[in-house]
């Protein structure tokens, strides 16, 4: 297991490498699941970080950043298993 | 926890495909864009993307860069880009789109651009209702030379140029683009959004697809303006700039859409595609002109690929010299381009133009390289013989060129074409005698074109007559000088 919950619907990823740390993409998340990483990347900028968990998968994130390739953002192929254990998920 | 199941994911939002892979404007950062953190333009370019790629239009689009910040989108986009001179981009829209009407033409512009330099070409433009897509990033200042009030600058905002805020007596109000451009019939669909929260981003980004799509479906003028932020320019950080669109900036410029005739436009819209080559004749005028079968479309069209550069004295016929050339290519069914390009004098001073003929489309008239130079003087020969092609002419109006003149790699044929003229009836015939020359050199033109070119832009029938004595002399010096050269090697 990673630190990503299987309970969310999205996930985010950075591309540090293409990040300017312009805070935009942590301003407009809507459940501030996005961070600001204190580490600098190799061009000298902060970047943005996931929290790990929460993503809901809007991509509001992505059409906020300035930078083409920064941020993908992912969203659970099939429905969560959720309430009622053993059921098949359905797609 | 295992009896949950796997959860696959999937790609939601990720780097549209209208944008390269990788940069090249540099060496170091070929991932990232140029743009400052937080800048509109990016967020801009990234919705102009999307709307290309869930369009599907990505390889018949176009886009016309302008001078600014964004002068360098055309290192993002993967499309066919023109980057045009500051704010001609609704210009050079007009001439992309007539020329491909089916290519969806782009103008990307930002205030300064667009509003002060440029303001004459958007307002003729949308007047005109061009079938074209204009991108209005309104940042309220020139950016890219580091903050000079623009038009667009508000009341009381600071600039390197309204240190002390903008004043209307001083410097007049904020100049309200889409609202006038509203005022005209033509445009069809005319909005402003904000990037200031995520409503706004939200609706920017519909906004800008809307505008696309109405091309697509050939309804007319669209522009969407959209308030942009400048972090760098504005000294503000990214989430302030930002806010500073939504809380200020929004209150000069109400968002909101100011024209909407799409559902009219609908109606009438009917792409319109270029005519056929066969009816062209009729259009301009020339059909009784006893054109031969090649205008008509089924005959073979011949095979060159021909660049002219044609230089001398304002009074030589330098220009006519061109145009007999290019007409003549015109009806032989080719593409051409003739280009004058001369001083304010009409007798003297120097002139040349250029000329290009090709089976292929033809994407720019200049000849920077020609394969045949036709020099009339020795001050032409001097300027350009360094730009003919390797393996290209050089057709000299001299006994021989000078001897400091480098010409190697090329052939030359000099000869005293005035005093050849002269001696066939009038000096003033050098231009057709070296244009015979030259028509031995593209030898696929047939002589029934140039015929009926020179029979068309030569009325009087002695010059007639004279100048068609004067092309037969310089084919038969071109093919002398032929024959010695074949000799000698
Ligand atoms: C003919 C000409 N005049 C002036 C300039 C200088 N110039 C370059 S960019 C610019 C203003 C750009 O402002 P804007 O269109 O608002 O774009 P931004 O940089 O804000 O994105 C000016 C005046 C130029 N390059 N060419
Ligand atoms: S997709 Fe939405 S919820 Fe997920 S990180 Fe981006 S803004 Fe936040
Ligand atoms: S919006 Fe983009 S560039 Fe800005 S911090 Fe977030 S990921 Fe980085
Ligand atoms: S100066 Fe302003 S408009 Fe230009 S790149 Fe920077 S933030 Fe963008």
């Amino acid at each position: 297991m990673t630190d990503v919950s299987h309970r969310d619907a999205g996930l985010l990823r950075v591309d540090t490498d293409e990040c300017k740390g312009c805070g935009l993409c942590i301003e407009a998340c809507p459940p501030k699941v996005i961070r600001m990483d204190e580490s600098l990347n190799p061009y000298g900028y902060r970047t943005a970080r996931y929290a790990g968990a929460g993503c809901t998968g809007c991509g509001i994130c992505f059409l906020v950043c300035p930078e083409p390739g920064a941020i993908t953002v992912l969203r659970a192929a099939r429905p969560r298993q959720s309430t009622a254990p053993g059921q098949q998920a359905r797609p | 926890m295992s009896s949950e199941p796997e959860v696959t994911w999937e790609i939601a939002s990720s780097k549209p495909a209208s944008f390269y892979s990788t940069y090249e404007r540099k060496d170091e950062l070929q991932h990232a864009t140029h743009y400052c953190p937080g800048c509109g333009h990016g967020i801009i370019h990234k919705m102009l993307a999307q709307a290309i790629d869930e369009l599907s239009i990505q390889d018949r689009t176009v886009l016309i860069s302008p001078v600014g910040c964004s002068v360098f989108a055309y290192y993002y986009f993967d499309v066919g880009n023109v980057q045009a001179a500051h704010g001609r981009a609704p210009a050079v829209a007009t001439a992309v789109k007539r020329s491909r009407p089916g290519s969806i033409v782009i103008s990307y512009q930002g205030d300064g651009d667009l509003s002060a330099i440029g303001s004459a070409e958007i307002l003729h433009a949308a007047n005109r209702g061009e079938p074209i897509t204009v991108i209005f990033v309104n940042n309220a200042i020139y950016s890219m030379t580091g903050g000079q009030m623009a038009p667009t600058t508000l009341l009381g905002q600071t600039s390197t140029t309204s240190p002390r805020g903008r004043s209307a007596a001083h410097e007049g109000y904020p100049l309200h683009v889409s609202e006038l451009l509203a005022t005209l019939e033509a445009p069809v669909y005319i909005e402003r959004v904000g990037l200031g929260d995520n409503k706004q981003v939200a609706q920017a980004a519909r906004a800008v697809r809307r505008a696309l799509e109405n091309q697509v479906r050939g309804l007319g003028f669209s522009l969407v303006e959209i308030l942009s932020p400048c972090p760098t320019i504005w000294k503000m950080s990214p989430v302030e700039s930002q806010r500073w669109v939504r809380d200020v900036m929004e209150k000069t410029f109400p968002l909101g859409v100011l024209r909407d005739h799409t559902q009219a436009a609908q109606s009438e819209a009917v792409p319109i595609p270029p005519p056929p080559l066969s009816m062209i004749p009729g259009i301009v005028g020339v059909a009784d002109a006893g054109l031969p079968a090649e205008m008509t479309g089924d005959a073979d069209v011949p095979a060159l690929d021909l660049q002219v550069r044609v230089a001398g004295f304002g009074g030589q016929g330098v220009l006519l010299l061109g145009e007999v050339l290019a007409e003549a290519g015109l009806d032989a069914g080719l593409e051409v381009s003739w280009l004058p390009s001369y001083g304010p004098e009409m007798r003297s001073g120097t002139s040349n133009c250029h000329v290009r003929l090709s089976r292929e489309p033809i994407d720019s008239p200049l000849v920077t390289h020609p394969d045949v130079l036709v020099a009339m003087n020795e001050p032409s020969l001097r300027k350009f013989c360094s730009t003919v092609h390797p393996g290209g002419w050089i057709l000299y109006n001299g006994e021989a060129s000078p001897e400091d003149c480098d010409c190697r790699g090329v052939h030359v044929l000099a000869r005293p074409f005035t005093q050849i003229a002269n001696n066939l009836g009038d000096a003033r015939a050098a231009n057709m005698v070296m244009l015979g020359a030259l028509l031995e050199i593209a030898g696929n033109l047939p002589q029934s074109s140039v015929d009926s070119a020179l029979g068309r832009l030569v009325r009087n029938p002695k010059w007639l007559a004279l100048d068609e004595t004067a092309l037969v002399c310089g084919r038969r010096l071109m093919r002398e000088a032929r024959a010695e050269v074949s000799h000698a090697g």
